[in-house]
């Protein structure tokens, strides 16, 4: 066999000959938009999650019943039990990814510590979990909501890489820019102003206070079948997840289909 | 056997080598065909993973009724534009109730038969049997494809998985080489997402009670759709194959020829190619 020895002292296979072609890159994208829209708001004693139920690819749309918010320690087939909740857009396979690591998380708490983790303490490890992906990230858009320690509404949003802040509310995904001025006017009230107050910049702003159950319930079916209309990616159904003192409130409600 | 590569296709040369020599050393034959581009087989530089699949399956499209689950296949396996094999089945079984549709690379499919067909036995040799149904199954691919994609080395297929879930509900549902997955009451992937989905969203609208779709207007179905894709998908051929999931087992069917076809539609397409009026 000393023939197949080549002049280089490596096996003299004729393809192992040193070349200067270019290395051919490889170009494969690990992500994809599947679309959709969620939102949260918070009053003074419940959070309600909401999230369109569509998957898309491109233009198809892939289901028309893939929901979006999840409870957060709970149950694995019914989710009894769970007392926070999280939504994801952005690529879904990442969000289940996401979904499954804080569920986890949060079922290990329990049973480490023999009491649910508190929302606050939740939301500083959802922003950690997100964070350790830095250089490779979950590409989501979070929203974390539930009770406090004072039984007070609680919303956390967060970016793809752990960035969060507690609000309002917040809406997130496809329809995010449509969605979220409607609530900074109609749940924050900017750009209201008490008639009659003042004139120019003496106009005294309308205050801000918590609103309603009912009244937020009625603002996320308005904010959704107005993206429904202006976003293709927007539709198919409502999930709403409204968390209160006496447990996690489920609601579907069907959108346009086209 | 020629066992060198390098001179796979650069026939003749102005020495034709004789035999002995041919076994002991590889002819480059250079002085015809030029240096030999050995650039695609590097065996240094960086690790090349998959960038994009070589042999591939089209469309597979599958449809839930009232006890169960329809899905089909084409038997071809194309090489680019070459219809490379073409009576290679992609309907692969696991278990007694569940079932595997693959579309993508080919090569990728075969590796995750033999992944699921080692499960398979491994399980059936454990004291409690293969308990493993369609839905715990199909986790088990998406999170092998979220995997591989995570580690930038895909699995290249888009599969459709079929059977039962643990409540004993017929099951129908997809998962790519992204790890992407979603379900449905009618799915296809590829080419089938666009000729076959609206075919069956119409047939069997999503109000429709699953009740109130038979077996035999599945199959009738899914029999139509692999007609519609063999006529406009380039890809595909008219061999296919059809497998039933009932709570009696699988019937699977892998030589079916697609019937009825009708090419008078042809005639009327006007403007393409060189044809002007």
């Amino acid at each position: 066999m000393t023939s197949l020895i080549g002049q280089s002292e490596n096996i003299g296979y004729s393809f192992s000959e040193p070349t200067s072609a270019n290395v051919k890159q490889h170009s494969f994208y690990p992500y994809t938009d599947n679309g959709g829209s969620t939102l949260g708001i918070t009053g003074s004693d419940f959070a309600i999650l909401a999230g369109d139920t569509r998957s898309t690819s491109g233009y198809n749309i892939n289901s028309r019943m893939v929901p979006k918010v999840f409870k957060i320690g709970g149950d694995d087939e019914t989710g009894d039990g769970a007392q926070i909740l999280l939504s994801v857009v952005g690529f879904a396979a990442d969000g289940n990814a996401l979904k499954e690591k804080l569920d986890t998380v949060v079922k290990m708490y329990k049973y480490q510590h023999g009491k649910p983790m508190s929302v606050s303490a939740c939301a500083q490890r959802l922003s950690t979990i997100l964070y350790e992906k830095r250089f490779f990230p979950y590409y989501v858009h979070a929203i974390l909501a539930g009770l406090d320690e004072e039984g007070v509404g609680a919303l956390y949003s967060y970016d793809p890489v752990g960035s969060y802040e507690r609000e309002q509310c917040r809406a997130a995904g496809a329809a995010s820019s449509l969605i979220m001025p409607f609530l900074d006017n109609q749940v924050n009230f900017k750009n209201q102003y008490v008639p009659g107050s003042g004139e120019g910049h003496a106009l005294e702003p309308v205050k801000a206070e918590p609103l309603p159950k009912e009244t937020v319930k009625a603002l996320v079916r308005d904010a959704f079948t107005s993206a429904v209309e202006r976003h293709i990616e927007v539709g198919d159904g409502l999930q709403l997840m409204i968390i209160t003192r006496e447990g996690i409130e489920e609601i579907y409600h069907p959108l346009k289909k086209d | 056997m020629d066992h060198f590569p390098g001179t796979w296709g650069r026939v003749g040369g102005t020495k034709s080598p004789n035999l002995a020599s041919l076994l002991t050393s590889p002819q480059p034959r250079n002085d015809v065909y030029g240096a030999y581009d050995a650039s695609y087989l590097q065996t240094s530089g960086p690790k090349a993973h998959t960038s994009s699949p070589a042999v591939t399956g089209t469309s597979v499209v599958g449809v839930k009724f009232n006890g169960g689950v329809a899905i089909a296949t084409d038997n071809l396996a194309s090489y680019g534009s070459l219809a490379r094999f073409s009576d290679v089945k992609r309907l692969r079984s696991f278990g007694d109730k569940a079932m595997v549709g693959f579309g993508g690379d080919v090569s990728d499919m075969q590796y995750l038969d033999r992944l699921l067909e080692s499960m398979d036995i491994k399980e059936n040799y454990s004291a409690h049997g293969n308990m493993l149904n369609a839905k715990n199954l199909h986790t088990y691919l998406a999170k092998v494809f979220y995997k591989r994609r995570s580690e930038f080395n895909p699995l290249w297929n888009h599969v459709l998985v079929a059977g039962f879930d643990g409540q004993g509900e017929p099951f129908l549902s997809s998962a790519d080489l992204l790890g992407t997955t979603f379900s449905a009451p009618h799915l296809a992937t590829g080419f089938g997402a666009h000729l076959a989905v609206p075919i069956l969203r119409r047939k069997f609208p999503e109000e429709l009670p699953l009740e109130e779709v038979t077996q035999e207007a599945a199959v009738e179905a899914l029999k139509e759709c692999m007609k519609v894709l063999f006529y406009r998908d380039a890809r595909s051929i008219d061999k296919y194959s059809i497998a039933v999931i009932t709570k009696d087992g699988i019937d699977l069917k892998e030589d079916e020829q697609i019937q009825g076809q009708s090419w008078a539609f042809a005639e009327r397409i006007k403007g393409y190619g060189a044809q002007v009026v």
